[in-house]
């Protein structure tokens, strides 16, 4: 099979970059593939950026060609015209016609279709190929369009398009050689306007151009391939009336049996690793301040959180194989019915899964909703969902508190139970305040539901990986820059002010005096200094309670004797730890989507609004959960 | 907002069949959208084009939203939309 056409060897224009780089974008209808070919292409060496003025999250990676040629790509928002109507689509649209601030026109395009759609999809090279700018038309899923039987010419395509054709597929890395012939411009070429092009007169206009689509499919011999039969076998089972709800409880469930359990023994060698380096540390080390401030400061609080490490990758590897593997559409397809009785659209629904991983992403995927007001509710409840930096938090508390008892045989324990109620109760306060709002100052319009259902597909371990070293980076750059610099803070705050030349008992140094000083506020909710010390440092970020915590105890030297859950078994009676983790269900702890949201609403307003809520809100219910509990224990 | 969902959706004219009269796996040409321009464009664009061939599919427990087969892919729509694609009459 010969996969690429349109052999003309003109050379890329000048670079646009000042680096001396060319700018590729990678542009496509919605599921053609863009991220799968882009991960493909780029590998580890790619980064989630921002357009510098407006601030627009997208992805942009380096391409290497050979030893000392490298060109950038940029992953684009799908879209099916450039047409914009919502914020993802407008960035698209931006850039490709060099409108975007702070970033030069891309030099060229690469148009990745869905071959098994062809002619769906062949719509948006009416638009894209009139921007003008050269461009390579990647026809993707090859492979399945070639195991469902269906059939292109290519060279027959290339020379109706005018344009250099490729059929690859993204996912098996076939003909990605030639994507990559294309990035060193070897077929590269500016693509001359028409007559040799017929684009439909009104590009805009849909049914023409889906026709202007369908007779160049028919010009190429294109054949679709026949429907997707395990798809459609798989959702006879995964939609069906009965087996469906039942088998989406049985994924919930066994989601959060295995990160709780599952991710034990990795946890359990993370702490080990790090106690074990904190002693050795401590026993190189000469005894004094210095000493002190590495094993009792940073390794006790740094260590705490990067313990949870193997929990939030284990979480991350689900939802990555939730949604590359499709079940995820099917997911929003069965929950939808409960979404629009609390007034959300469907369209809410993804944004508000990837909050269970952080609100970060899922505000800014709210771009997709086109609805102004939808979209700003969507944005005020996701912090609501539990995101990852919530884990370490209660699985620490639960651990502590709570017994392993099995509930449904050894599959469910009564720790994952606990587990799964934090993230129902987190979802119902989301959606009760949606309910909220969207009966009161969010009220609109409901637009309507459409959701493309994509086939079943294998998951990638390319793919996996790629989330998961991403996600540890991530969650590594924030123990080593955040959760650091509290705990080096903490240390000092901790060993001030000096009397008599001695660093006093920890209760009368500074952090005690900020600790007791607050504890007024906090002593309804069933919690001491300690306790209030953690909560003022959380709010940077969740999981830094857990490493203050660890800094605290490291200095009284309780946590290397007793552990950080003795410790707090210690610190706690169980209404406080209910309290504790009730609270955290429902606080705003996190700068950074304090920050996310000022950005998306332009305003400090709804953020304000929204921290205000939020902390009343957990406020109210830390208070209830602390007093009930404590009636029985 | 209340949401109507428990109510049948209202037909949009008496006798004009749409996408909801049909049976799982029942095919049939879509005729028009009745809706607001912004929105039967987007619809459009996941190929729901009048001429072109639906056939319903699996739903959600409780038969709503519902997948749609049109123009090689699968698209879910809730009943309230589904009700604003009409059919084209057959004779």
């Amino acid at each position: 099979m010969d996969d690429c056409h349109g052999a003309s060897t003109a050379t890329l224009p000048p670079p646009s970059t000042a680096t001396g780089r060319h700018i590729i974008a990678i542009a496509g209808p919605p599921n053609s593939g863009k991220s799968t070919l882009f991960n493909r292409l780029t590998g580890l060496r790619q980064k989630v950026a921002n357009f510098p003025g407006i601030t627009v999250e997208h992805r942009m990676g380096r391409v290497k060609l050979d030893h000392h040629r490298e060109v950038y790509v940029i992953d684009l928002p799908g879209v099916y015209n450039l047409r914009p109507r919502t914020e993802d689509e407008q960035v698209t649209h931006d850039v490709l016609t060099g409108t975007m601030k702070g970033l030069p026109r891309p030099d060229a395009v690469m148009l990745i279709l869905d071959s098994t759609n062809l002619n769906r999809h062949l719509a948006l090279a009416a638009p894209i190929l009139s921007l003008g700018l050269p461009t390579l038309i990647i026809l993707n899923m090859a492979d399945d369009l070639e195991g469902r039987g269906g059939k292109v010419d290519v060279a027959e395509l290339s020379r109706q398009l005018n344009a250099p054709v490729a059929l690859v597929s993204a996912v098996k890395g076939a003909g990605v050689d030639k994507v990559l012939e294309f990035l060193s411009g070897a077929t590269l070429r500016t693509p001359p306007k028409p007559p040799l092009l017929t684009l439909p007169p009104i590009i805009q206009d849909v049914p023409k151009c889906r026709d202007w689509a369908a007779n160049i499919g028919r010009s190429t011999n294109y054949r679709a391939p026949a429907p997707p039969m395990w798809t459609r076998r798989l959702d006879a089972i995964f939609l069906h009336p009965i087996v469906g709800p039942l088998i989406f409880t049985l994924v919930v469930i066994g989601v959060f049996q295995t990160i709780f359990s599952g991710a034990r023994p990795m946890m359990d060698a993370v702490a080990a690793a790090i106690q074990i380096s904190g002693q050795w540390i401590g026993a190189a080390l000469p005894e004094g301040p210095l000493r002190s401030l590495i094993v009792d400061g940073i390794w006790s609080g740094v260590g705490a959180v990067v313990v949870f490490l193997p929990q939030i990758l284990l979480l991350f590897l689900f939802i990555g194989i939730l949604e590359d593997s499709g079940y995820l559409a099917r997911a929003a397809l069965i929950a939808d019915r409960t979404m629009a009785r609390f007034g959300l659209q469907g369209k809410s629904f993804i944004p508000l899964l990837s909050a269970y991983a952080c609100a970060i992403p899922a505000i800014m995927a709210t771009r997709t909703i086109e609805n102004k007001r939808d979209r700003i509710a969507t944005i005020l409840i996701a912090p609501f969902m539990t995101c990852s930096a919530r884990l370490p938090v209660y699985t620490l508390v639960i651990a502590a508190f709570i017994p392993e008892k099995r509930l449904l045989g050894p599959f469910f324990g009564a720790r994952a139970a606990a587990l799964l109620g934090l993230y129902i109760i987190g979802f119902l306060a989301a959606v009760i305040t949606a309910r909220l709002l969207k009966s009161t100052v969010l009220k609109s319009v409901r637009s309507p539901f459409m959701l493309e259902m994509p086939p079943y597909r294998w998951p990638t371990w390319r793919s996996l990986g790629l989330r998961l070293i991403d996600r540890s980076r991530v969650f590594l750059r924030r123990a080593g820059t955040v959760i650091l610099t509290v705990a080096v803070v903490l240390w000092v705050l901790g060993h001030l002010p000096l009397s008599g030349g001695k660093a006093p008992e920890i209760g009368q140094s500074f952090v005690g005096m900020i600790g007791h000083a607050v504890e007024p506020a906090i002593r309804p909710l069933g919690f001491n200094w300690k306790i209030g010390v953690g909560l003022i440092s959380s709010l940077a970020a969740r999981e830094v309670i857990v490493g203050t915590l660890g800094t605290i105890y490291g200095m009284e030297g309780t946590s290397q004797s007793i552990g950080l859950q003795a410790a707090l078994r210690h610190e706690l009676t169980p209404g406080g730890a209910a309290a504790l983790l009730v609270f955290f269900a429902f606080a705003m702890q996190c700068m950074s989507t304090i920050a996310v949201v000022r950005r998306e609403t332009a305003g400090w307003r709804w953020p304000a609004i929204q921290f205000a809520y939020m902390t009343v809100f957990a406020y109210v219910f830390a208070f209830l959960a602390n007093r009930i509990v404590s009636l029985w224990f | 907002m209340q949401i109507p969902f428990k109510k049948k959706p209202r037909e949009a004219t008496l006798g004009v069949r749409n996408l909801t009269a049909l049976k799982r796996g029942e095919s049939a040409v879509l005729d028009h959208i009745d809706l607001p321009e912004e929105e039967a464009r987007r619809l459009m664009e996941l190929g729901f084009l009048p001429g072109h061939t639906v056939t319903p599919a699996h739903s959600a427990p409780g038969g709503d939203p519902r997948v749609f087969q049109v123009d090689g892919s699968e698209i879910a729509l809730r009943r309230e939309t589904a009700v604003r694609l009409i059919l084209r009459q057959e004779f």
